[in-house]
């Protein structure tokens, strides 16, 4: 079963001399299995790497240039922690810069006078880095922020090689220069000391000659228990600049002399302008230009409410298309005919088949069979997406908020015919990511409008342009069935479903049934899909946490015990559980109207557990707390580590609870956060995160939290409630309804 | 031509007296730790204070500021550049994730603690629910919230106090 990304050290690491002085050390990691992309427009040849660069300059400032994006996940400063420890260097001394300007990078020429100043490059060492830096070149294509990715590859592989090889050439420079054995020389805090004559030199001082040393590939990495960085607290490096208003978010580029654009996309996904009276917008004041982009038109004024007004004067008329006849029924009866055909008729691809399913099935004494549905979902960031451009003859500049920089870079170029070596994006903090600001829709299209406008332009997505052109959660239906028993073993599971994107392994369970069939089919809409925070494993998740529990009750077990039972053989997915069922109290008798519900879901290399307490009042479920228990392996940032435990559940949350996009006429209906609600301040529960580092492989942070919270949810529901929620989001159901009706029927 | 002062510094714009505070602010006044969100006054990513009101400007034109105090994110510190007890609170407690929403939150929170030093959930509730954050770190404000009011955030602090011409036009 394959992994989001398997990562290998192969590639190389390299090392020079910084400009003034000083050392740099380039780590660049080749990425083994590709399946793991989920940005398509990225995804060409197979040997494209991940790099990361480490300069030490005269002063003694280490700073890690690290091509990954921060949109709010404390990533930069986790792997700042990484870089340091391993090299033993004073957290104070080290910074942090995201790959600038990244033509620069891709660019040998630039990249070199960047990294090197204008420092001659040891003649023995310039195949090397000429050869690091033509890899560079291809490399920085894959520039993204996902997958969870940022600190259990770049962090792993990357800083922590590049750290504890720094360290290894600053100790031989440090005996070279003495005259001493490297075994007796000892580092801490950016100084290396001689102990037995007490000399001691800094990293600042050693750095110029370390820089005359290969780096070695394979440096010895420190064991945990020597960690010192990794693993405590540190305040991150974004926030002060986030609670005083100046950081840069993509939205508040500013570019002398630019306008802004207000946009209206067709309505329907594949439809086009068929004609455009634009001459009464044209009139109002401060509009510059109406910009017809074939899919969608803009209106350019000295301001962007001035754009949003005059848009709506602007009368477009949209080419009909057959997607005109799809709703969200029409969609969801889709999905059921193709599941249940493709389950029928043998035509589904299995992602697990195992034991002898069909004679289990045949066999069992009870089969139960359930259907769960889940809406398309919308991310809706805060930040509505945006981007300002900037386009002069062949060379073009987009001020963005990217999650993929070097993916926007392409695309633009693509889209406007531009040699991508003329297409400079410059990054800026994301208001929000969760895999929407992979994609680079608003990039291209201020692009276009500034080209067409010849001076440079920022656009602005409204809010219900945000909602109704995203790239979704798919809407998703899932059948299953289940085999028990007469004595309550659970003997077969079978699960039929549509839309298979990443991770591959999202289905699976980890529970040692003997008999599975895990299958799915295509069913495919005309709306747009793309990589939603946890992406297959946040429909996944809910489904087949939510049907084990309906396993559990017809096998007449405990649902937590029955987890237990069927993960006798995995020892780390039962601590995680264990300890959120201990720390929320599992067993303890739960009050009328209230529930307990508890999940376990691996993804992204990471196992979370939660329990989920609620009360039902007034015929709704308010959720009261949320224990979440994970085990990452190690947790670099505790504290950022929690704080995306906290962040995934919300997110997790708001979807559950609420989030439905809806479809009428082809049409996404949804607009702002009164028909896309989402959890306020009120509605949020407390939440307690407990972390077990077990040492195990590295997982991801910023997805694994989401998946979980919405079975645990319906579990809990469920106690408190009697109705299995079994389509989400749980607002659509009147649980007052079904109180009065199990009252009629006792 | 609308007069008003916007963190204790007079400002005139002459642009159209209905054009949102927000865009007034952002585009013409170029101060943009004030964020767009929503434009339907639902997020509270827009919150500034009007003569100490938590209000969204989104949906409040330039024209109600007229001889009124504007206080944005960017007016929070004091004179010397020292943090707002609200602003240390939050980085004490590492609220801020993406951040967009950030400016929006202290901005409500400022308002609540003028107004109730010591607020219980419920008064936070109240208070805090119309900002949304979509990395969910609700729990994180509260917490920051209640750190502040228990430095006695209004006792110590008074931003009127660091800004005699807003303080005079209250």
């Amino acid at each position: 079963m394959s992994k989001l990304g398997k990562w290998s050290r192969r590639g190389f690491i390299a090392g020079g001399v910084v400009a003034g002085g000083g050392l740099v050390i380039g780590v660049a990691l080749r990425q083994g299995d590709r399946r793991g992309d989920v940005i398509s427009s990225v995804t060409t040849d197979g040997d494209e790497l991940l790099n990361i660069w480490v300069k030490i300059n005269e002063a003694g400032e280490i700073t890690a240039i690290v091509p990954h994006s921060e949109m709010g996940q404390g990533a930069q400063t986790a792997l700042a922690q990484m870089l340091a420890d391993e090299m033993d260097a004073k957290w104070s001394d080290v910074g942090f810069e995201e790959a600038p300007a990244t033509d620069d990078y891709a660019n040998w020429a630039l990249g070199k006078g960047f990294i090197l100043g204008d420092a001659a490059v040891p003649e023995a060492l310039v195949p090397t880095v000429d050869g690091a830096f033509y890899q560079v070149a291809k490399a920085m294509r894959l520039q993204i922020t996902g997958g969870s990715a940022s600190v259990r590859t770049t962090g792993l592989h990357g800083m922590r090689v590049a750290g504890a090889a720094a360290r290894e050439m600053l100790i031989k420079a440090a005996a070279g220069k003495w005259q001493v054995a490297e075994s007796e020389l000892s580092a801490s805090e950016s100084v290396i000391t001689h102990v037995a004559s007490g000399r001691t030199a800094t990293y600042a001082e050693l750095a110029s000659s370390a820089a005359l040393f290969s780096p070695s590939p394979t440096p010895k990495l420190k064991d945990i228990a020597d960690f010192k960085i990794m693993g405590k607290h540190v305040e991150r490096h974004d926030i002060p600049s986030k609670v005083d208003g100046t950081a840069e978010f993509g939205i508040d580029a500013q570019v002398p002399g630019m306008q802004y654009a207000a946009i209206k996309a067709a309505p329907v996904f594949g439809s086009a302008v068929a004609s455009i009276d634009s001459s009464k917008a044209e009139q109002r004041a401060g509009v510059t230009q109406v910009v017809n982009l074939g899919d969608a038109v803009a209106v350019v004024a000295s301001g962007y409410w001035l754009a949003e007004q005059a848009l709506k004067d602007v009368n477009v008329k949209w080419t009909k298309t057959s997607n005109d006849a799809v709703n969200t029924e029409s969609m969801r009866e889709q999905f059921r005919n193709d599941i249940t055909n493709a389950a029928a008729d043998g035509s589904s691809t299995s992602d697990v088949e195992l034991g002898d399913f069909t004679k289990a099935f045949a066999s069992a004494e009870r089969v139960l069979e359930a259907t769960y549905e889940v809406p398309f979902l919308a991310h809706a960031c805060m930040e509505p997406m945006n981007a300002t451009a900037s386009v002069n003859g062949e060379m073009c500049e987009v001020w963005v908020g990217a999650q993929n920089p070097m993916g926007f870079r392409y695309e633009v170029a693509t889209a406007l015919e531009l040699d991508p070596e003329n297409v400079t994006i410059h990054q800026h903090f994301m208001g929000g990511g969760f895999g929407r600001r992979s994609i680079a829709d608003s990039a291209i299209q201020a692009a276009m409008i500034a080209r067409e406008l010849g001076t440079p332009v920022k656009l602005i997505w409204s809010r219900a342009e945000d909602m109704q052109h995203d790239i979704y959660r798919p809407g998703v239906t899932s059948k299953f069935r289940a085999a028990v028993a007469a004595n309550g073993e659970v003997l077969a599971w079978d699960n039929v479903y549509h839309e298979k994107h990443e991770p591959a392994e999202a289905p699976v369970i980890p529970y040692a049934i003997t008999a599975q069939h895990i299958h799915h089919t295509d069913s495919p809409t005309h709306l747009p899909f793309g990589p939603w925070r946890s992406v297959d494993h946040s429909q996944h998740g809910f489904f087949t946490e939510a049907f084990f529990d309906e396993v559990a009750e017809a096998a007449g077990e405990d649902p937590y015990q029955l987890r237990r039972k069927l993960l006798a053989d995995k020892p780390r997915h039962l601590k995680v559980l264990d300890l959120a069922a201990e720390k929320a109290g599992w067993g303890e008798p739960i009050a009328e109207g209230k529930g307990r519900g508890i999940s376990l879901q691996e993804s992204f290399g990471s196992l979370v557990a939660q329990v989920v307490d609620v009360t039902l009042a007034g015929g709704k479920i308010g959720v009261d707390r949320v224990v979440c228990a994970i085990d990452a392996g190690f947790a670099v940032s505790p504290d950022g580590l929690t704080a995306q435990m906290e962040s995934g559940i919300i997110y997790g949350l708001s979807a559950a609870m609420y989030g439905e996009v809806s479809v009428e006429n082809g049409a996404v209906q949804q607009t702002a956060f009164h028909d896309y609600p989402v959890t306020r301040m009120a509605d949020s529960p407390v939440i307690e995160t407990y972390i077990l580092d077990s040492g195990e492989a590295m997982g991801g942070a910023g997805e694994p939290g989401t998946p979980g919270i919405a079975p645990a949810l319906a579990n809990a529901i469920y106690q408190a409630t009697g109705t299995r929620v079994r389509k989400l989001p749980v607002s659509q159901y009147d649980f007052n309804y079904r109180i009065e009706e199990t009252e009629e029927l006792g | 031509m609308i007069t008003f002062t916007l963190n204790g510094a007079e400002q005139s714009l002459d642009i159209d007296p209905n054009t949102p505070l927000l865009w007034a602010i952002r585009e013409n006044l170029q101060l943009t730790g004030t964020k767009f969100g929503c434009g339907v006054a639902q997020c509270g990513a827009c919150t500034v204070h009007l003569n100490g009101q938590a209000i969204r400007s989104c949906v409040t034109p330039l024209a109600a500021a007229q001889g009124s105090a504007v206080t944005t994110i960017e007016g929070l510190a004091s004179a010397e550049g020292v943090m707002h007890p609200i602003q240390e609170a939050w980085v004490a407690e590492q609220v801020p994730q993406c951040g967009y929403c950030q400016s929006g939150q202290i901005m409500s929170a400022v308002a609540l603690l003028e107004q109730n030093s010591n607020p219980d959930d419920a008064a936070i509730n109240a208070a805090m629910s119309g900002n949304i954050c979509r990395c969910g770190m609700y729990g994180r404000i509260r917490k920051a919230i209640k750190r502040a009011a228990g430095e006695s955030v209004v006792g110590v602090f008074d931003p009127k106090a660091n800004n005699p011409q807003e303080a005079s036009n209250v």
